[in-house]
């Protein structure tokens, strides 16, 4: 018996906030600074005062003059405005994996043993928090198979840079310098493709065959001409329409086979905890999104990690410095001599170790496994209602395989029906009280698409929700399609008259100071 | 089928048996492996993951974590000389209470019309930003003040068309192996010498090393170790009439007190967030950001995403949106300009809190006290046998020189922490010119008798070593 009912009154908070200048009083305090003891001013006097001219700050400082209830209102409003997954039904953000986030972690992650430390203490003093990352290293080689781990990362993003630095320093090793290509598949994440082509490296992307597969045959090709100019293969499985690549393996044989190294990326990896792990797939190095498969909070793009694991022989390249323990103490490793050296500073986003290893040793290997099990049935489920709407569709439709973790529908048949498309829908869904949905990424190769993974933290009844709405809005494309082409109405805001100005340099505005000078008050709401 | 043991999980609403069976149910399957029947045997994992035992309760979950923190020792208990990168500066509870509010927290890549709030809250933070540092553009957070340096040696060389980027040597150590790894593929690194006379860059060494070549002269001011660059206008008026752009690394917590960049002529201010009201939580608070000129040849190289505020379709309403897409990883793949994903957006937010809590006036009494507190320290060490301060103008943080004092950094950091106290960073091994250093931060959260302890400590250390 299903609970889901759609939001027919839903509405967004809408404040009209002003920006945080147009609330400036002048001599107004938000806050006040520690006083300099008298004793103290009275042996040196007023420093700043007393700098030459020319490095003292002439220009004025043009930082708002707010209270400290008008401060903090403000940016409640705002947050109101923004319809994060704690608060609402976001199985929306296809490839993101937005589980609920335990308030447990952010009490913990706020307790002075872990906010207060700085991360250049001794280390006899932190024992506590590299006991923590040591700990969750452990169980990330138990989940991947793989030897070793740094959580430098600062994303999943980062990682994969990270992976083609360690793949560059591999093949440097050798002396095999030839090496200056990778291959990446279309549905793999961008950054599969960005990342390396950062780190000086030409890509190579494979488009998949006819059912949706990552081609075989079209890698073969790809490794034959490249020869031994390929340093390896970066790529997602399963890639971000939810088809799991049966012949993952065989791809790393084919690229093992020329002296390319294989690189997994495993931001997909929530469906398959204890159930496949990289190194069965025969592969050298992957990375987890920590912040998605492991529970903690994205934090409207990051702080989030991406968790570099890899194979033995790879070890020397990680970046430094690495947790050890020596069987009584833990502490950093900087003399790592073949290191590539460094992505970013000390040993990455701490909070999210933190959190994460919290919401694992909650789950244990067997709730890790109901994780990977729950989402899978929700896919499934999901995708046997939303094909039932009309109009909807999904890539590679009847193609005979079994989703996963996610699916990437279609909007094709709808749009060439009724002339709404897919991000009128994504507009329209919002007025009912679902968030923004993840498309695709670019390009799209599949039409008009909507690319949904109800995790495990989504309920029978949030799915259903979903269903009931995107039905609800596939109905009104049909009948009235207006009111979809117009939405959203009842978002906490509308869209931009000009969008286009977004491009143009004369009209956009990335600062307040910017859009004043270009718009003058023309659009301010305080004249 | 997993989950023998049938618990519910509260995190997982599904895990109840008879709903997980419903849905199989509708589906026509028995278990699981129905759907994971696609992955061929050979690459499943046969065997189980040798992990903890669950703790399932969050009583005992909070009793198990908090007992391994409490391994640890804070800033709070503990009196701090540690910077470098990371500061112990007060975190306003009005930004602890936005930070923590689930509806940013576990927000994420959401559109302008549904997280309005995000992207107007990234708006202002960028808008502060640029007013700290005198500029009309400013990205959302890059993941650290690291790769916001090596993010702008590659933006100038695209901009510029060259490739070589003229680095200051007393940059700070960890900072400069990042630029390092991001400019590897293409892009030379030549030092510029610091003068450890007058603890600023070296003009001559820079006249001799800048060229038609160089993309960018990047400095720190004030520099990693503390002292504040004197020759701004100088250094940017030698690079500009090379064709060079400049690029200046700034600590944002000075420029109530110190110029800013934008208005020195710099071309760039990059830096770092964590001081503007986030914890220091072992390095995990970082953030990074670039400043620079509204102009297109510099708009154009951006990786970041930037959220521009432009009227909507209702009168009277600001809306946003991500300003020249395309440019981005997410827009055109490796064709795009570097990479971009997810970096530190939560932590640009707070510096917005923080920015608009503090206002110009708290910015210009924060960095009024700190430099106090700093002379105090100063003078107050000097006094003390066998320490020795470098001249030259500081702003929060200062070289202390112990050649003469009878021990090594590392054995008066070890004394100092019986006393809970938090010495310097050791320079000895990334500085060994310097000789026995150490390198002390004082903030606004440093007290008068906070000092005293050090000196006192330090004192009653030389007196040990007198007798």
């Amino acid at each position: 018996m299903s609970k889901a009912y759609l939001r027919k009154n839903f509405h967004e908070a809408r404040w009209d906030e002003p920006m945080i200048y147009e609330l400036s009083t002048p001599g107004t305090r938000g806050i006040l600074i520690p006083e300099v003891e008298e004793e103290l001013i009275a042996e040196v006097g007023d420093v700043a005062a007393s700098l030459p001219q020319n490095i003292r700050r002439n220009a004025p400082l043009l930082l708002p003059e707010v209270d400290q209830k008008h401060v903090l209102a403000h940016y409640i409003h705002l947050t109101q405005e923004t319809m994060g997954s704690n608060i609402s039904n976001d199985l929306s953000e296809g490839t993101c994996t937005m589980k609920y986030n335990p308030r447990l972690s952010e009490a913990m992650a706020l307790n002075n043993n872990f906010a207060e430390l700085h991360p250049e203490q001794d280390v006899e003093t932190v024992q506590g928090i590299l006991e923590i990352y040591y700990k969750f290293e452990h169980i990330m080689k138990e989940v991947s198979g793989m030897d070793k781990f740094s959580f430098q990362p600062g994303g999943g993003n980062q990682a994969v840079y990270c992976a083609a630095s360690i793949m560059r320093a591999y093949h440097e090793s050798r002396n095999d310098l030839k090496r200056d290509t990778i291959i990446t598949t279309i549905f793999s994440h961008p950054c599969d493709a960005a990342a390396p082509s950062t780190a000086g490296y030409n890509v190579i992307t494979l488009y998949p065959n006819e059912k949706g597969v990552p081609d075989i045959d079209a890698l073969k090709k790809a490794v034959e001409e490249t020869g031994d100019h390929l340093a390896g293969i970066f790529m997602t499985n399963p890639e971000d329409i939810g088809i799991y690549n049966p012949n993952v393996d065989k791809f790393a044989e084919i690229v093992h086979s020329v002296g390319g190294l294989c690189y997994y990326d495993q931001a997909n990896a929530n469906a398959f905890l204890g159930v496949v792990r990289a190194k069965e797939a025969g592969f050298d190095m992957c990375h987890f999104n920590v912040h998605k498969t492991f529970g903690t909070p994205h934090g409207g793009e990051g702080p989030a990690n991406g968790a570099l694991g890899c194979r033995e022989f790879l070890t020397k390249f990680l970046p430094k410095p690495t947790v050890e323990f020596d069987g009584e103490k833990y502490y950093l490793d900087f003399d790592r001599p073949e290191s590539f050296g460094k992505v970013r500073e000390y040993i990455g986003t701490a909070g999210v170790i933190l959190r994460a290893y919290s919401w694992t040793m909650m789950h244990g290997a067997e709730g890790l496994k109901e994780c990977a099990a729950v989402s899978v049935i929700n896919n499934n489920y999901l995708e046997k209602l939303l094909l039932s709407i009309k109009g909807c569709g999904e890539a590679f439709l009847g193609n005979g395989i079994t989703r996963q973790e996610q699916c990437r529908y279609s909007w094709e048949e709808l749009y060439n029906d009724t002339g709404v498309g897919t991000d009128n829908i994504n507009k329209r869904i919002n007025d009912y009280g679902i968030p923004w949905y993840w498309a695709s990424h670019h390009p799209w190769v599949i039409p008009q698409p909507m690319t949904l993974e109800p995790c495990e933290t989504y309920s029978k009844c949030d799915l259903e929700e979903y269903y009931e709405t995107l039905k609800q809005v596939a109905n009104e494309a049909y009948t009235n399609p207006e009111i979809v082409l117009s939405a959203p109405h009842n978002s906490a805001s509308h869209d931009l008259a000009n969008p286009e100005d977004l491009n143009d340099p004369t009209k956009w505005a990335i600062t307040w100071r910017a859009f004043l000078k270009k718009h003058g008050d023309k659009y301010t709401k305080v004249k | 089928m997993s989950n023998k043991s049938n618990i519910v999980y509260p995190y997982i609403p599904n895990s109840v048996p008879q709903i997980k069976k419903a849905m199989l149910d509708e589906l026509g399957m028995e278990s699981v492996e129905d759907i994971y029947k696609e992955i061929p045997e050979r690459l499943r994992f046969k065997g189980e993951m040798n992990i903890p035992e669950p703790i399932h309760s969050e009583a005992r979950l909070q009793r198990h974590v908090e007992k391994i923190l409490s391994k640890n020792k804070n800033c709070k208990e503990y009196i701090s000389f540690l910077g470098g990168g990371t500061w112990n500066h007060y975190v306003p509870a009005v930004c602890d209470t936005i930070g923590s509010r689930d509806e940013i927290l576990t927000s994420y890549v959401g559109e302008a019309f549904s997280d309005h709030g995000k992207f107007q809250i990234l708006f202002e933070s960028e808008s502060m930003l640029a007013d700290l540092t005198g500029f009309d553009a400013c990205n959302t957070p890059t993941y650290d003040w690291a790769n916001a340096i090596a993010l702008v040696s590659r933006m100038a060389s695209r901009t510029t068309g060259r490739k070589e980027i003229l680095v200051s040597e007393v940059t700070g150590p960890q900072r400069k192996l990042v630029n390092e790894n991001y400019c590897k593929p293409d892009i030379s690194i030549v030092e510029i010498k610091f003068d450890f006379d007058n603890m600023c860059i070296d003009l001559d060494d820079l006249r001799s090393k800048i060229s038609e070549k160089t993309a960018c002269v990047y400095f720190e001011n004030p520099s990693y170790l503390g002292f504040i660059e004197t020759q701004g206008e100088e250094i940017v008026k030698i690079a500009h009439e090379k064709g060079a752009l400049v690029a200046v690394g700034v600590d944002p917590t000075s420029l109530g007190v110190l110029e800013a960049p934008g208005d020195y002529g710099a071309d760039y201010a990059v830096g770092e967030l964590q001081p503007l009201g986030i914890h220091m939580s072992y390095g995990g608070g970082l953030g990074g950001f670039i400043a620079c000129r509204d102009e297109e040849k510099f708009v154009a190289e951006y990786p970041s995403l930037l959220f521009g505020v432009l009227p909507t379709v209702k009168e009277g309403e600001y809306g946003f949106g991500q300003v020249a897409f395309e440019r981005t990883s997410y827009g055109s793949r490796e064709k795009g300009k570097d990479f971009i994903g997810t970096c530190a957006a939560l932590h640009g937010m707070i510096a917005a809190v923080y920015l608009a809590l503090m206002g110009p006036q708290g910015m210009i009494d924060l960095g009024k006290g700190i430099m106090q507190r700093v002379a105090y320290t100063k003078k107050e060490l000097t006094k003390i046998d066998g320490i020795k301060i470098y001249n030259g103008l500081n702003f929060k943080e200062f070289v202390v020189n112990f050649d003469d004092f009878g021990k090594s950094v590392k054995e008066i950091n070890k004394i100092l922490l019986r006393k809970n106290i938090f010495g310097g960073i050791d320079l000895t091994d990334n500085f060994p010119t310097l000789g026995n250093c150490s390198l002390y931060a004082i903030t606004e959260m440093t007290a008068k008798e906070d000092i005293d302890a050090l000196l006192k400590a330090l004192r009653e250390m030389r007196q040990h070593l007198n007798l």
